[in-house]
């Protein structure tokens, strides 16, 4: 007999072909649209953890001013100096290294190319810090950070726009108005969590990056490591108790620099891939809400037909369960085709969209199994609701139903 | 006992026995309420016997598509009693009914109520599926009703693809494919011409003589009247005249 009503029922879809291509549509954009996104969303999140893992979770970052971000240059307290980040690392036991970094975004020129980037000055140890190596050239000698000599090594970015598949090391470029010869080059680092590309960079001795660059002695930002197995709370504490005292800060005025360790650089970042997965969800609910309306919509235009329909089986012998049973089965047949077919759609889009935001491809089992419980639920609700009023009808009422 | 499952229907009783077939005692319908009342039958009491083929006649808005309905168990009367075979209707729970529907009764609609976009085999079928008959007999079966209804090449045509006629053909052979009782035919001409009314009156007149089917047809045309040995007359809910003839034709 459940042969015979799933016979019932794949003669019904066939023979309303556009009723049910409808059916199957809605439940295909819902379905499609709620796995494309939370697939998407996932993949930005799981981008942004992978990222701030590799940023490495011993790190910390020291800028003037409060509240500012990892590459903003901190408004308000006053800068630091040279000797701040030796005090750090000489100091504190507990920090391994610390790196100074001040920035500034200038025009790079060599030959016809010219192309806009970031000058970093800093020395040899912001490559301990940033865990960073060199693919080809050298790291800056010692004289050279002592002296502030015009030497810089480039980001691939950069490398790449103004060299092609030149060879770099020895060539002259121009900054501003100085001009700096090229002793290496860094390897590959990628995309920042923030989205900022961070193989635009050239670095250059922080001496020379004060003279010919920036014009003052400022230090905008300090990189230091905590130590192996030492916890990054306790260092923080320690070097917020020397800035404070370097710099003068009595005990009821607040800080005017900003310590963050990575923790708070992942809850930060997090919130906002949180938001973007908020948004992309909301999109998605919208979908589903399109594809619910669009079914409803189907089922209630064609419920005059389907409740003669209705009659007619009643009339000719059909009992209710019978009746209900066939529209049930109907019901689950479409919802079924189309919940696979908008899971595959929605997987295909959110492999798409992982390709071209270069994010990682993570597709959830559990959101796939919702989204075919949804299916089969607005599929059960539209098409089988209905049909158990109209069996549950006078035969002759629904024979007649207008 | 009429209530078994399908195959086999037992029949209690025939003609020879004093119980009737149908049988309406005190029938009253009341549609609406208030202003809007209408009294469509009003204390009915009619007997149909196996083997009669009976014409109803009658204005519009008489009473005779609510009697047929009745009888049919698409409706239920507001008062009264309907036997069928001596069992008590009103007595029957939904799917009691509908059982009574599957192996004892067969419709012609006016306005054909087929399956649209379905086949005319397919629709024949419809009913034998509900009747849990297998594959191959079933579609023998529709096969044959629909050969007998003069449809034979078209049995793959939707309702839209065929004539008025046709349909109404396959109506028929979808109501005898079980092999009822009773046909209730509800104005099964109404929106044929004269040839096509006469050809399927020719059909109805043969289903009642050779496979003593009982026929209850509601009619406006005296001359379709001529093929039933009784007629009957509605009027404002009553039965204003009752009389068996001798078959013309
Ligand atoms: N579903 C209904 N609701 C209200 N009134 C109805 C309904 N069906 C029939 N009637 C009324 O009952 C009376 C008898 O109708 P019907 O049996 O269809 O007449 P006939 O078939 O003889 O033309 C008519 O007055 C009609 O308006
Ligand atoms: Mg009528």
């Amino acid at each position: 007999m459940f042969f015979e009503t799933l016979r019932l029922a794949i003669q019904a879809i066939i023979s309303n072909t556009m009723r049910s291509f409808l059916t199957v549509l809605g439940v295909i954009i819902g379905v499609a649209a709620v796995i494309s996104m939370v697939t998407v969303g996932q993949g930005s999140t799981d981008q942004v953890e992978a990222n701030v893992a590799s940023l490495g979770t011993n790190l910390l970052m020291i800028s003037s001013g409060r509240g500012g971000g990892p590459n903003s240059a901190g408004g308000g307290g006053t800068s630091f100096k040279l000797k701040d980040v030796d005090a750090i690392e000489d100091q504190i036991a507990k920090i391994q290294s610390a790196a100074p970094s001040s920035s500034s975004q200038v025009q790079v020129i060599f030959g016809n190319n010219n192309y806009s980037s970031s000058i970093v000055g800093t020395d040899n140890r912001y490559f301990i810090v940033r865990d960073w190596d060199l693919s080809s050239g050298r790291e800056f000698y010692e004289s050279e950070i002592r002296s502030g000599t015009s030497v810089c090594l480039l980001g691939q970015t950069i490398r790449e726009e103004l060299f092609g598949s030149g060879n770099p090391l020895g060539e002259t470029i121009r900054l501003k108005n100085a001009s700096c010869k090229i002793i290496g080059v860094l390897e590959e680092k990628g995309a920042s969590s923030f989205g900022n590309d961070q193989d635009n960079v050239i670095l250059m001795p922080i001496k020379a990056f004060h003279r010919r660059i920036a014009g003052n002695q400022d230090v905008t930002m300090i990189y230091a490591t905590v130590r192996d197995g030492i916890s990054t709370d306790k260092a923080k504490t320690e070097i917020e108790n020397l800035l404070r005292e370097r710099r003068r800060i009595t005990t009821d005025e607040e800080d005017d620099f900003d310590v963050r360790d990575m923790k708070q650089m992942a809850t930060m970042m997090t919130s906002v891939t949180g938001v973007l997965t908020g948004l992309l969800s909301s999109v998605a609910a919208v979908s589903l809400l399109v594809g619910g309306i669009g079914i409803m919509n189907i089922m209630l235009v064609s419920v005059t037909e389907r409740t003669r329909e209705i009659g007619i089986r009643l009339a000719v012998g059909a009992s209710e369960q019978q009746v209900l049973m066939q529209f049930l089965v109907e019901a689950v047949v479409l919802s079924i085709i189309g919940g696979v077919l908008g899971i595959v759609l929605g997987l295909l889009l959110a492999y798409a969209g992982s390709i071209w935001l270069s994010i990682p491809f993570s597709p959830s089992l559990s959101i796939i199994l919702y989204a075919f419980l949804f299916s089969a639920v607005v599929g059960i609700v539209f098409g089988y609701f209905p049909a158990r009023r109209a069996a549950r009808l006078n035969p002759i009422d629904a024979l007649r139903y207008q | 006992m009429m209530v078994q499952t399908s195959g086999q229907k037992i029949l209690i009783n025939d003609q020879k026995t004093a119980v009737p077939l149908i049988a309406f005692k005190d029938i009253n319908k009341i549609y609406g309420e208030g202003e809007a009342r209408v009294h469509a039958l009003n204390a009915i009491n009619l007997n149909i016997y196996t083997g009669e083929f009976v014409a109803i006649m009658g204005p519009s808005g008489s009473g005779k598509s609510t009697a047929m309905n009745i009888i049919g168990c698409l409706d239920s009367p507001t008062s009264g009693v309907y036997e069928f075979e001596g069992i008590e209707v009103g007595n029957l729970n939904r799917y009691q009914r509908a059982l009574l529907r599957r192996n004892y009764l067969g419709f012609v609609f006016q306005g054909y109520n087929l399956l649209a976009r379905t086949s005319a085999l397919e629709n024949v079928e419809l009913p034998l599926i509900y009747k849990g008959i297998a594959r191959d007999e079933r579609r023998q079966r529709a096969l044959e009703a629909l050969d007998k209804m003069g449809l034979k090449g078209r049995e793959e045509h939707t309702p839209s693809q065929l004539s008025g006629g046709q349909q109404q053909r396959v109506a028929i052979a979808r109501a005898i494919v079980t092999r009822p009782n009773v046909i209730l035919a509800d104005e099964p001409t109404g929106n044929l011409d004269t040839e096509r009314s006469k050809e399927i009156m020719e059909i109805l007149k043969k289903l009642n003589e050779d496979d003593g089917i009982t026929i209850l047809m509601v009619t406006h045309e005296p001359e379709l009247a001529v093929y039933a040995n009784r007629h009957i007359d509605f009027r404002d809910g009553i039965i204003e005249s009752d009389s068996q003839c001798k078959r013309e034709g």
